[in-house]
């Protein structure tokens, strides 16, 4: 089966920092994919570069084949890369709803409508199935203010999901949020996402969120992946275990 | 709004306006006869606002307006109401085009600051171009309103009104409808975060294009009802103090009602001719009075007495650094 996403030989400075040496990085499609590594390793560097927010240096991305290297967030949304932020990026004057609605919408039509209420039949009936996906129904008129961080992580995902992405790279789901409350974040999350065949790239500093919800994961460490492969084994990686999960047996 | 038809509140007000007008006396009439056209203007701006620019130079394009009316009755020997206004709008408009590059990718201060310099230029233009009237500008006549041609000066009066009245619905439903859609909405949500509306696929750029040029045309069909109203045209139209009461009346408004923007109008002129006329030298420091308490008990404006929302944002756009 061929890649859904292929970046090759990816890099980037900034200024004296290098977050990326030649990053090379495959997906399938519908796959589940764990992205670890410490503070600073060039996991967002990584996300930032296939979303089209940073420009990489060198090297390549090539989605379903077309190359979407360079190409501005405007743009690579278009071609089916979705994203969420490690700080979720609301609109936040509006409540949920309208933050949903909105993503929606622009998913939804080439030419935004300047006349006609916004709050069409169509697109409401849409809303409601995302809001009962993510199991958002009762904060949907709230202030993003008030939210608690797992619910404001929930609205991002949802937005992010509303233009049906082949892929979808998930930049800290469950970062902010009480230990307790992570994996039944995840489910939410996962099963939202069930049934389509969409790629998520997942970063996570928990290592029982990537065993239990990737079906791959990548370590990265000093702007290089330094492993890649199923989780059991990344995770018993000795290098892994030096650099990034700090568990030396 | 949305239960009774834009169409039938656009009558029932329209209605409503020509029956008060009727009854008013005459400095009544003509007070809001020039409230509504600056409301206009100010509507324009609220429009920008709500894309997150602010626009210190609207008075480029309400002069614009006035002198594109006001040449033509002199020039062309244009006298219909309607074809001045709807002239003024389209020059004013296609000078937003012209300007537009010029000013994308300025934000915050600095498109501010940009507007204001380039009305000041115009002002400056105006002052020494004595073909156009210089500083002492130039006086017009009464206009017709398509077959009618009023025989007294009161008459004039409210026929102008009326007709004022008329545009000003017109430009408030139509804003009101287009706050509502989507890419009104979207206009609010680039405010916001224009990180997330181009990560969603849309484009900030193009927000804000559309809604500057949309406010030139509105401020250029203000400026040609005011100089109708007034019967005379000057550089003063450009001047930092008209585009300055622009920014005062939206934010004395608020986004969130285009009635507000009308209300306030209104206000301010009463405050305005009052002030004028019991505190002669005194009315800019009640102007500012007023100002200042809008701001600490009103900071979303007359508008958000008129339309519950959400509660003001706690915080404005995240910083880009967010992103890491
Ligand atoms: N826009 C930028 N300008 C300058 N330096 C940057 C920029 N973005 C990232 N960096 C640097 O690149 C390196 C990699 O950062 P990156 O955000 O990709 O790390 P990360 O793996 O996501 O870390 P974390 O787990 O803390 O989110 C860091 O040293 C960071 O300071
Ligand atoms: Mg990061």
């Amino acid at each position: 089966m061929t890649a859904l996403i292929e970046a090759r030989g990816l890099h980037k400075s900034f200024g004296a920092v290098v977050a990326a040496r030649d990053v090379s990085v495959m997906a399938r499609r519908g796959e589940r994919v764990g992205l670890i590594g410490n503070n600073g390793a060039g996991k967002t560097t990584f996300v930032n570069m296939v979303t089209g927010y940073v420009k990489p240096d060198r090297g390549s991305i090539l989605l379903d084949g077309i190359d979407i290297t360079g190409l501005p967030p405007r743009v690579v949304s278009r071609h089916g890369v979705s994203r969420s932020f490690q700080m979720p990026q609301l609109f936040q004057s509006m409540t949920p709803e309208e933050n949903m609605l909105m993503a929606l919408g622009i998913a939804r039509s080439e030419r935004l409508s300047s006349w006609r209420d916004a709050r069409t039949p169509d697109l409401m009936a849409e809303l409601h199935d995302l809001l009962a996906r993510f199991r958002l129904g009762e904060y949907r008129d709230r202030s993003i203010a008030a939210l608690p961080g797992g619910v404001r992580k929930l609205v991002d995902i949802a937005m992010a999901v509303t233009r049906r992405p082949k892929l979808l790279l998930l930049d800290e789901p469950t970062s902010g949020v009480a230990a307790e409350e992570k994996f039944p974040l995840m489910d939410v999350i996962m099963s939202a996402l069930a049934g389509g065949e969409v790629a998520v790239l997942f970063v996570e500093h928990d290592m029982e969120i990537v065993a239990r919800y990737a079906e791959r994961v990548l370590a990265f460490y000093d702007g290089r992946v330094i492993a890649d492969d199923i989780p059991t084994t990344v995770l018993g990686n000795e290098e892994v275990q030096r650099y990034v999960t700090g568990i030396v047996q | 709004m949305r239960r009774f038809g834009p169409l039938a509140v656009a009558l029932a007000s329209f209605a409503l306006i020509a029956a008060l007008g009727g009854t008013a006396p005459n400095w009544v009439v003509f007070l809001t006869t020039m409230a509504f056209a600056k409301g206009i203007v100010a509507l324009g701006l609220v429009l920008l606002m709500r894309g997150g620019l602010v626009s210190f130079g609207q008075g480029l394009f309400y002069c614009a307006g006035a002198y594109a009316a006001g040449l033509a009755m002199r020039w062309a020997d244009a006298s219909d109401a309607l074809l001045l206004v709807a002239l003024g709008g389209a020059v004013a408009l296609l000078l937003g085009l012209a300007i537009a590059p010029l000013l994308a990718g300025y934000r915050s201060i600095f498109f501010a600051t940009l507007t204001l310099a380039l009305s000041m230029i115009a002002y400056g233009i105006l002052n020494k171009t004595y073909s156009l009237g210089g500083s002492d500008g130039i006086n017009l006549r009464a206009p017709s309103f398509l077959f009618y041609r009023a025989a007294t000066p009161d008459a004039f009066g409210y026929a102008l009104f009326v007709f004022t009245g008329l545009v000003t619905v017109a430009a408030a439903v139509l804003c009101r409808l287009h706050f509502d859609s989507m890419r009104g909405l979207l206009s609010l949500a680039a405010r916001d975060n224009e990180i997330r509306v181009e990560y969603l696929g849309a484009s900030v750029r193009r927000v804000s294009l559309g809604n500057f040029v949309a406010a030139a045309g509105l401020g250029g069909m203000g400026g040609a009802l005011a100089a109708l109203a007034l019967g005379h045209i000057d550089p003063d139209f450009a001047f930092w103090t008209s585009s300055g009461e622009f920014v005062f009346l939206a934010i004395l408004a608020g986004h969130q009602s285009v009635v507000a923007v009308f209300l306030a109008s209104i206000l301010l002129e009463l405050v305005r001719s009052f002030s004028s006329q019991y505190f002669p030298n005194s009315w800019q420091m009640a102007l500012g009075i007023f100002l200042l308490l809008v701001i600490l008990f009103l900071p979303e404006g007359l508008g958000s007495l008129l339309r519950r929302r959400n509660p003001p944002p706690e915080a404005a756009s995240l910083p880009v650094e967010s992103l890491k």
